[in-house]
């Protein structure tokens, strides 16, 4: 069992990686034992997860050295740096593969039965399980250019998922448009990857840390890093390719995608913690990612209560909802260098930023699921022709409820608590911050309403008289994430501190982080 | 944690619980002794006819159409500007690039 | 003078990167974009490689090296990766190029769209 814990860091992306490249073989066979083999392996990788999470939240965090004599050694003898793969895997790291793992599993059991209407399902699923390897790879490394593959990873099977219906139009121009912002953004992180290298001559975060100087070169680099990875997590004015990409997204990989881009939020606020620190200027970042927050949460809200579509209008609140993080991780950002204003209210706007993202994970995963098990049913995504839908999908309705109340921030929901923990934090650093954010809450709710109001109300439609609730597995994919949504609702007080706070602490303990990797040098 | 330390959802979940019950109480107090098929169940008592299930239901493109119209200069451009191109959105990328370096640069 | 040398490298790198920009923010026929975005893969594999140059550095093959100290070959490991991976990703671009034609019969970005709004 212990070693099975050292290990589990590397082996929570090697089995997806190795079942990935299985399920075409066994596929060849019998789909029933492809299934069975990719639920088997997301099944393993969450429980590795949540081992390894149980003992970093007991013990602190987990080095793991890729071709070393020992995993925990992370310099090899004779060097003075890391020049071996290094996973690093903190509070922070391990909460963002929790949720990564979680909505795979879900996605996953989701998707079988969706797949049973489409083609080529075995390849479906070896780009669901990279997809993953590239979540947790991401989540988990230690290493700036592994960041960049494990980014690569996670575009390349995204953009090949979101154009999996290579039937539609829309969905190929959906992934494509998804594969060229990604190419680009990873190639920006790769050249500020290559900035780094060629001043310090190291990649690793830890010992990049160590010695980062904060020059005009770091500062380009830091530039190109926030707006890569916030172009990937879809946040105003970047966000235009996220309702193409995840409108048209088949059923179950909408929220891995999305998923996705909140891992990449995870890498852009790991440079900004980790990676800079207190070395750069936290209140002009942080003011920079506060306005990226506050633009993704308006423009968001207020074009998504136009849509028609409902799973572009979905897609523009998942913008408008990483607006929320990023309000709360870029409040914690400018007092950074302040520690008395850190401890009155910025641990609290970066704890509210972290958990807005597993409730948001958690709601907005369900309501994508519900959207699909409309568009599965009905075989269309237009709001204008849908209604009544509540006589005959019982089921979806109430989980449609459940996470368009919670997205809204409707008491007892998680989102209220999130977004409180992000409303007064904010308002002690500027309150129309905190007022801005309110009134999106409420412009949230409104388009929910709209959104409700015309899918699941209404008389019966004589053309839907037919129309069925959606099969168990999409039920039970549902029912998982509902569940999830209720019990964090119930208990957010044992939530946050057992998950949220380790990981506010382990992001603001810089020196903890390097220390762990450098030893005594 | 201020946030968490004043309110508990045990107590919201309470109260939701007791007003389905009081919902469902007034519910089952309603009329039971109706003639299925007669007048009695026609949502008009004046004999209007019921209008087609298409025409009864109020559409999405329909909804906050006031709202709308108050904000159309706010959503003329902002609509105008999600062209759907991907060029464009590349054009965002890089531009905001150039302004956030130009901001980082001058405030040190 | 030869401090000024080293520097050409990093001015065709720049060069490399506005055609680059230029090309993905300008060209809307969808080809093209794909001919931007790998110029500008390029240039960042230039970068990288252009890094990895030390002044009389020793190769690091074991075999050949002069003596047992040579040069760290990480930018040439980083170069190889990503040219490996931009491989794939212009494969799966030019594929999708290929289904959108087929599907709407243009590869201009504009006159090929169907998601807007």
């Amino acid at each position: 069992m212990q070693s099975l814990i050292i290990h589990s860091p590397i082996l929570a992306i090697a089995i997806p990686l190795l079942a990935a490249f299985l399920t075409p073989l066994i596929g060849k066979f019998s789909s029933k034992a492809r299934d069975i083999v990719v639920i088997v392996a997301l099944a393993v990788t969450e429980f590795l997860v949540l081992i390894l999470a149980r003992d970093i939240y007991a013990s602190g965090l987990h080095v793991y050295t890729l071709g070393a004599l020992s995993p925990t050694l992370a310099t090899p003898e004779n060097f003075m740096i890391p020049v071996r793969i290094v996973l690093e895997v903190d509070a922070m790291s391990v909460f963002m593969g929790i949720i990564s793992a979680t909505v795979a599993l879900a996605a996953a059991i989701y998707s079988i039965s969706f797949m049973k209407r489409e083609t080529g399902g075995t390849k479906f699923y070896t780009l669901l399980l990279l997809l993953t390897v590239g979540m947790i790879g991401l989540e988990f490394t230690g290493d700036l250019f592994n960041m960049f593959i494990f980014l690569e990873i996670l575009s390349i099977s995204g953009a090949a998922l979101a154009g999996f219906r290579i039937r539609y139009a829309d969905a190929i121009e959906g992934g494509f448009k998804y594969l060229v912002i990604s190419a680009i953004g990873a190639l920006v992180v790769l050249f500020a990857v290559g900035i780094f290298y060629g001043q310090y001559n190291l990649l690793n975060i830890a010992a990049l840390a160590k010695v980062m100087q904060y020059t005009s070169l770091d500062q380009l680099a830091l530039v190109l890093l926030i707006m890569a990875f916030g172009m990937k997590l879809a946040s105003v004015p970047m966000h235009m390719w996220a309702p193409d990409t995840y409108s048209v997204a088949p059923a179950g990989t909408t929220p891995m995608i999305y998923v996705a881009s909140q891992a990449c939020l995870y890498a852009l606020i790991r440079i900004c913690f980790t990676l800079y620190g207190v070395t750069m200027n936290t209140s002009t970042i942080g003011w920079i990612i506060i306005v990226l927050g506050v633009l993704s949460m308006f423009i968001g809200v207020t074009v998504a209560v136009k849509q028609t579509d409902i799973k572009r209008l979905m897609a523009y609140h998942a913008i408008s909802q990483s607006g929320y993080m990023l309000l709360g991780i870029g409040v914690g950002i400018a007092v950074l260098a302040d520690p008395v204003a850190l401890a009155a209210y910025g641990k609290t706007a970066i704890s509210g930023g972290i958990f807005h993202i597993v409730n948001n994970a958690l709601y907005k995963g369900l309501l994508f699921l519900t959207a699909e098990a409309l568009f599965f049913s009905l075989g269309t995504r237009d709001l204008n022709k849908m209604g009544g839908m509540a006589r005959n999908m019982k089921y979806t309705t109430i989980f449609f409820i459940i996470g368009a109340l919670a997205i809204s921030g409707i008491p007892p929901f998680n989102g209220f608590t999130s977004k409180l923990m992000i409303y007064e934090s904010v308002y002690q650093f500027s309150p129309l911050l905190a007022v801005i954010a309110m009134l999106v809450s409420i412009l949230t709710l409104a388009s929910f309403t709209k959104a409700f109001q015309s899918a699941f109300t209404g008389p019966a439609l004589p053309q839907y008289n037919n129309v069925k609730e959606v099969p168990k597995p999409m039920l039970i994919g549902m029912g998982i994430l509902a569940v999830l949504i209720v019990f964090f609702s119930l208990f957010p007080n044992l939530v946050v501190n057992t998950i949220v706070n380790p990981a506010t602490d382990s992001l603001i303990n810089q020196a903890g982080y390097i220390s762990s990797v450098m030893g005594g040098l | 944690m201020s946030a968490l330390s004043f309110w508990s959802p045990l107590v919201l979940l309470f109260s939701f619980v007791l007003l389905s019950l009081v919902v469902l109480i007034f519910r089952n107090r309603g009329e039971k002794r109706y003639k299925k098929g007669t007048a009695q169940t026609k949502i008009f008592l004046a004999g209007e006819e019921e209008p087609d299930p298409e025409k009864l239901h109020v559409k999405a493109h329909n909804m906050y159409w006031g709202f709308f119209e108050a904000l159309k200069h706010y959503y003329g451009p902002t609509m105008k500007a999600h062209t759907g191109i991907i060029n464009d959105y590349l054009l965002w990328f890089v531009s905001l690039i150039a302004l956030t370096a130009l901001i980082v640069f001058i405030s040190g | 003078m030869t401090e000024s040398l080293f520097n050409i490298p990093f001015l065709a790198i720049a060069a490399l990167i506005v055609i680059s920009l230029y090309i993905i923010i300008t060209q809307k026929n969808l080809i093209k974009l794909v001919m931007g975005i790998v110029i500008l893969e390029s240039a960042v594999n230039f970068f990288l490689v252009s890094l990895g140059y030390r002044s009389g550095g020793a190769t690091p093959i074991y075999t050949n090296a002069p003596e047992k100290l040579m040069v760290l070959p990480v930018p040439q490991a980083l170069t190889l990766t990503s040219i490996v991976i931009g491989v794939s990703v212009t494969a799966l671009m030019l594929s999708m190029i290929i289904l959108i034609y087929r599907h709407t019969g243009d590869i201009d970005a504009e006159k090929s769209r169907r998601l807007k709004g």
